[in-house]
């Protein structure tokens, strides 16, 4: 087998990677070790050096970077990775599966006439062929699929690899790329994003979730009380998203966030395949909720039956008891 | 002004865990009797979005299209009742291909027939396959640009304007038409059919073209190799307690003990 060319879509901040680029990096890792491949990864927004060398450290033989950060735009974006993948030959790209991921993956395999599976938890190679596992059906099942045709693309979703250890000791080059010029078709007009310094759903080891039980937005505020007592981290169910209780940027699950932490208390939520689908990474899962057939209980290790609107205060005070 | 909107049927997305079966000899999903075909969720949402631009642009005809087998009427009639303007059926296997490609393909083709329109309004993903490669590869073998995760969709002078969902917040992007649109669960509810479209939803057109008519070969670009449900190991320990107040003593003491807070 001739030596695979993996390439990676890495997202960062001007200081740093996000934790998804860095298990796409393992990844992509594994996957061109074997042939004694390469891994290289693609930054074409904001960045630094402390970016490509976290990239580097984290696995990356090559950093291509614009020179500018190239504000996103899915046609400039899609022009400028394809003509990279080309020249470089590159057998396999991945992309995280987050909104930007989504957006250009599927755009590249057709542009390049490619194979592509999306929302994957892993890959590997199987007689010289990329092998996806990609959840589907709601997370109820997983699929595996051999992309028969070159490149094969592929998106991540975030918590399904560890990163590789950094490693400080590994040497490898930054080389600048420019912008495709292709006329940009689509124009923005107005950006609003949170800023996720500090304590974060993907990141945080304790996340305490609330769903349409809570009854209301109020219910959000105990969960607040509870979070701010525990480290934690507040997240949400579709419903409680959708009902307006809180921005869609909490709501974990299939299509929203990924968690990974040591501990989920989930708080009024079924437990619908779609939800699990965004912790079942959750080492500990404590389910608190009224109706004791509710499916939560099948995947929570503790569980209670009761109302929350009883139980959270109690918790509280007994927190407040160990600590004094 | 004409919006098509791609719509898929599915087995409900929505069902207990427990119901859903997989045979391993196949790879295919167990058929559970009495569990209901639907229109998959996110694609009534796109026929929602398609339905508040009619509400503003009057002479805008919504054509809702399908590829299916001949069950998935029901989804076309569906959009229908809701009060899209025509449907097309272009016949294939049921709940379509899982090969993105091949959906994509036909539906391209299918789609150039259709021709001149202004907008393509689809689902974020399919709420079976959960993929998310449909409709921007549509977007692509098409030649127009695309928007992923529309919140609300608007358009006018010749523009769409979409509200499109991020991880961490929202953007809104302004495309020229002709343009293709996904849309998302923060769209907001779909209307249920109403009366007086569903009496005239019957006389509305509804046609049906078998696939070979629209593209005799789109390569497959993937092979399904194995199709499997996760096997959960998790016990789950009930904390009793005889008051709300015992509960949460024994639940903080047993986080605590395991060093979890
Ligand atoms: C394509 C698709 C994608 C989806 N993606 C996601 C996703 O990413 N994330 C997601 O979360 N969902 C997603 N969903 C929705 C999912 O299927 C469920 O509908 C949703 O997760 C249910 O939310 P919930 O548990 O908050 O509400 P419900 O299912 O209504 O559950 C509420 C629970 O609260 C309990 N309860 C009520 N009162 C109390 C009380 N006082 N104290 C304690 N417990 C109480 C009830 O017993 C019940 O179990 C998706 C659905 C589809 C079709
Ligand atoms: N068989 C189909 N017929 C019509 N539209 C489809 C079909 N499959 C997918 N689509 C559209 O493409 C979107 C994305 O599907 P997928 O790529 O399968 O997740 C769906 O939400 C639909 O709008």
């Amino acid at each position: 087998m001739s030596a695979l060319r993996v390439l990676v879509l890495a997202e960062s901040s001007a200081t740093e990677a996000t934790p998804i680029s860095l298990e796409q990096v393992a990844l992509a890792r594994k996957l061109a070790e074997p042939s004694g491949g390469q891994v290289s990864a693609i930054v074409l927004g904001p960045r630094s050096s402390d970016v490509d060398r976290q990239l580097i450290s984290g696995g990356a033989d090559k950093v291509y970077a614009a020179e500018e950060s190239i504000s996103y735009d899915p046609d400039v974006w899609v022009a400028t990775i394809s003509h990279l993948v080309s020249e470089t030959s590159a057998g396999v790209v991945i992309f995280g599966h987050t909104s930007s991921g989504s957006d250009l993956a599927p755009r590249l395999a057709f542009r390049l006439s490619g194979s592509i599976a999306t929302n994957c938890e892993n890959a590997a190679i199987e007689n010289g062929m990329i092998v996806a596992t990609r959840v589907c059906y709601g997370g109820k099942a997983r699929s595996v699929l051999r992309l028969s045709r070159n490149p094969a693309i592929i998106t991540l979703r975030p918590g399904s690899l560890t990163p590789l250890a950094p490693d400080t000791s590994r040497v490898g080059e930054t080389k600048s790329i420019s912008a495709n010029t292709e006329k940009a078709r689509s124009k923005l007009l107005e950006r609003k994003q949170e800023d996720v310094r500090g304590l974060r759903l993907e990141t945080a080891k304790v996340v305490i979730g609330g769903g349409r039980g809570l009854g209301g937005p109020e219910g959000f505020k105990l969960l607040e009380q509870l979070a701010s007592k525990l480290g934690a981290v507040v997240g949400a169910s579709r419903v409680a998203c959708d009902l307006g209780w809180c921005p869609p940027s909490m709501q974990i699950g299939l299509t929203g966030k990924t968690i990974t932490p040591d501990l989920y208390i989930a708080v009024g939520i079924s437990g619908a395949s779609q939800h699990m689908a965004g912790c079942a990474g959750a080492k500990t899962i404590v389910a608190i909720n009224s109706d004791a057939k509710a499916p939560i209980f099948a995947d929570a290790s503790i569980g209670i039956v009761g109302d929350y609107k009883e139980l959270l205060p109690k918790i509280l005070d007994e927190i407040q008891r160990l600590n004094s | 002004m004409k919006i098509l909107v791609c719509v898929k049927q599915i087995q409900d997305p929505e069902i207990a865990p427990g119901l859903f079966k997989v045979d391993e000899a196949s790879n295919s999903v167990v058929a559970v009797p009495g569990i209901a075909q639907v229109i998959s969720p996110y694609d009534e949402q796109a026929i929602e979005a398609a339905l508040r631009i009619k509400e503003k642009t009057p002479e805008a005809k919504v054509v809702v299209i399908t590829l299916g087998a001949a069950s998935a009427r029901d989804v076309l009639k569906h959009g229908l009742s809701m009060g899209a303007d025509e449907a097309v059926l272009v016949e294939g296997p049921k709940n379509g291909s899982a090969d993105g490609f091949v959906t994509a393909s036909v539906l391209s083709e299918a789609i150039k027939k259709l021709a001149p329109f202004d907008l393509i309004l689809t689902g974020r993903q399919s709420a079976d396959l959960d993929a998310g490669v449909v409709a921007c590869g549509l977007a692509e073998l098409l030649g127009i640009p695309s928007v992923n995760f529309a919140k609300s969709v608007d358009v006018s002078d010749g523009n769409v304007v979409v509200d499109r969902v991020l991880d961490n917040g929202f953007e809104k992007i302004q495309v020229q038409l002709p343009a293709l649109v996904t849309v998302s669960n923060e769209m907001g509810p779909a209307r249920k059919p109403n009366l007086r479209e569903t009496m005239k939803a019957s006389r509305k057109p509804m046609q049906s073209w078998p696939q070979n008519d629209v593209n005799k070969d789109a390569g497959a670009s993937q092979e399904l190799i194995r199709l499997y449900v996760p096997i959960k190991e998790k016990h789950c320990e009930i904390i009793g307690g005889t008051s709300a107040g015992e509960t949460a003593q024994m639940l903080v003491r047993k986080l605590r003990d395991g060093r979890l807070i």
